[in-house]
């Protein structure tokens, strides 16, 4: 017998009917009055019953530094590893020679949400988030240019670790 | 004459629109109350707790598109549904439902018309309504829909018999098939519920069967046959079979009030019934109806979402091997039972007369319990082979 394997004792002899309706009767009135499980979505987020995990990958955020500016040196890196091939990146040059993104764009649509853009930003700029509502009006709505990305205000996500893979 | 023309035609009216509101919150109610039996909610949120949802649903089921199997035979096709429709909702015309109502015109009696053959009628009509789900499944030219309509077929015949049965004890005791006279005969004693506590119990049996609830479902049986007879229809046709079981389940409710729960009876005072009619009785009256009415509509709710579906040979074993042979011996020991008080001892219908046959009723639902309590009816097919 294989482990936590739940064995019911079934009746060897013919059973009554009559008695196991009326147990199932009250069993079913008695539920009628008990506290419903319910959780009524849009009104109601229940943060103790349903989170989401720290390691979800949502919709993008570019992280900002103290200007307000995007982390964002357009080293390229991200449309390099991204396998959906769903950021449009175009870098520039300041006079300082700083490079910038010129235009950041990431189709929603298109990204699988693997995670691998934050994983290889070698300034932690951009990052999937712990986020999980999205709908929209219109689907050119959902590719995200740099001003969006960086307004938005969701938690990112801590990604898998492998030296922690348990996450404790 | 004029006067009853006019009367009968605002009453039709009026009884019709309500059966109609009621069935579509009953089907609100029915979701509701399955709900929260499985700790959920149910639907709630179109207009207040839900309310409008069956508008909702009824809008949805108009803009559906009708579909029509290649193979179908479109006259029955189209006729069945509407044979099984206009049956569960004539049978209601009846029963009366509250105290007569003063006018300044005249009385009316609270009932669509107070035919002389009464429950005979309903009789009669309702088992007009299996050839709507027969020809339903035949027509659909679908093995599973045909099934569903063979076995509509099979249950709803036998059943017929001990509900049949059943009422031939009411009808002992009444003297008569007027469902007003059979309310009146138990507004002078005790409900028949007591004299006839065994009848009351095998119609209610039956009329699950009749009205094929589970657990008595086997027509629809979604787990085998999909959705049974009704498998091919769509739309507003898909609908009438809905409205058409919901509204059976009203009037088997109302008649299980008035065989056997005193109609619109209010219990423990003769004001309803004796004196000059007043709209104030008449509104009371409604209500207790409404009130008994609903009590047998939860509990037809109560027991589809607690017991699960019969096997075809249990259905059948129970129906020709149980109900059949115990509402034929009751009939006998009844009948007995009313002669001996009535002939012998020389007394009418009264508290005393109901309470003796309550008395009798007593013993032999004790017995018929302990009798099915040896759990010899109703058995898993592993444990036969076991034997």
């Amino acid at each position: 017998m294989a482990i936590g394997v739940k064995v019911l004792k079934r009746p060897t002899r013919e059973t009554s009917y009559l008695r196991a309706t009326l147990k199932g009767m009250a069993l079913t009135f008695s539920h009628l009055w008990r506290p419903k499980v319910t959780m009524q979505y849009p009104e109601e987020k229940s943060a103790k019953d349903w989170t989401i995990s720290s390691r979800w990958r949502g919709t993008h955020r570019m992280l900002t530094d103290e200007q307000g500016r995007a982390k964002c040196v357009a080293c390229g890196l991200c449309p390099q590893i991204c396998p959906a091939n769903c950021i449009k990146l175009v870098p520039g040059e300041d006079e300082d020679g700083h490079r910038y993104p010129l235009i950041y764009e990431i189709d929603e649509f298109r990204c699988v949400f693997c995670g691998y853009c934050q994983e290889v930003c070698p300034e932690e700029a951009i990052h999937v988030g712990v986020h999980y509502e999205n709908s929209e009006y219109s689907r050119d709505r959902f590719v995200y240019d740099l001003e969006r990305l960086c307004a938005q205000t969701h938690p990112v996500s801590t990604l898998w670790d492998p030296s922690d893979p348990k996450g404790e | 004459m004029t006067f009853f023309v006019v009367v009968s035609a605002i009453k039709v009216f009026v009884v019709f629109n309500l059966i109609m509101v009621g069935v579509a919150l009953l089907t609100l109610a029915e979701r509701r109350i399955c709900a929260w039996m499985q700790d959920r909610l149910g639907p709630n949120r179109v207009g207040p707790q839900g309310l409008f949802q069956p508008a909702a649903d009824g809008l949805k089921n108009f803009l559906k598109e009708e579909t029509y199997p290649a193979q179908a035979d479109k006259t029955l096709f189209t006729l069945a549904p509407l044979i099984s429709f206009v049956p569960a909702l004539l049978t209601f015309a009846v029963i009366p439902f509250a105290a007569p109502l003063p006018t300044p015109w005249g009385v009316v009696p609270m009932v669509v018309a107070d035919l002389p053959v009464g429950f005979l009628y309903i009789l009669a009509i309702g088992s007009l309504g299996v050839y709507g789900i027969v020809l339903a499944g035949w027509s659909s030219n679908n093995k599973y829909a045909l099934l569903g309509g063979l076995r509509a077929s099979a249950q709803m015949i036998s059943y017929e018999i001990s509900l049949g049965m059943s009422t031939v004890a009411v009808l002992l005791l009444a003297g008569n098939v007027t469902l007003s006279q059979v309310i009146a005969q138990q507004q002078q004693g005790a409900w028949f519920v007591v004299s006839l506590t065994l009848a009351f119990l095998i119609f209610m049996i039956s009329a699950l069967a009749e009205t094929n609830r589970l657990p008595f479902d086997l027509p629809e049986a979604e787990g085998e046959l999909i959705a049974g007879y009704h498998t091919e229809y769509s739309s507003m046709k898909f609908s009438m079979f809905y409205i058409a079981e919901y509204s059976n389940m009203v009037t088997a409710s109302a008649l299980m009030a008035t065989l056997f729960f005193g109609g619109w009876d209010i219990p423990f005072t003769s004001w309803d019934q004796s004196g000059d009619p007043s709209v104030l009785k008449t509104l009371a009256t409604l209500a207790t109806f409404l009130a008994k009415t609903g009590f047998f509509l939860f509990t037809y709710i109560w027991i589809r979402w607690t017991l699960p579906r019969f096997r075809y040979d249990q259905l059948m074993a129970l129906g020709w091997k149980v109900l059949l042979p115990l509402s034929l011996g009751y009939l006998a020991v009844i009948a007995t039972a009313i002669w001996y008080l009535h002939q012998q001892l020389g007394w009418s219908y009264g508290t005393p007369f109901a309470l003796a046959l309550g008395a009798v009723n007593l013993v032999l639902v004790v017995l018929v319990v302990w009798w099915l309590d040896r759990g010899r009816i109703v058995s898993g097919s592993m444990v036969r082979e076991a034997a």
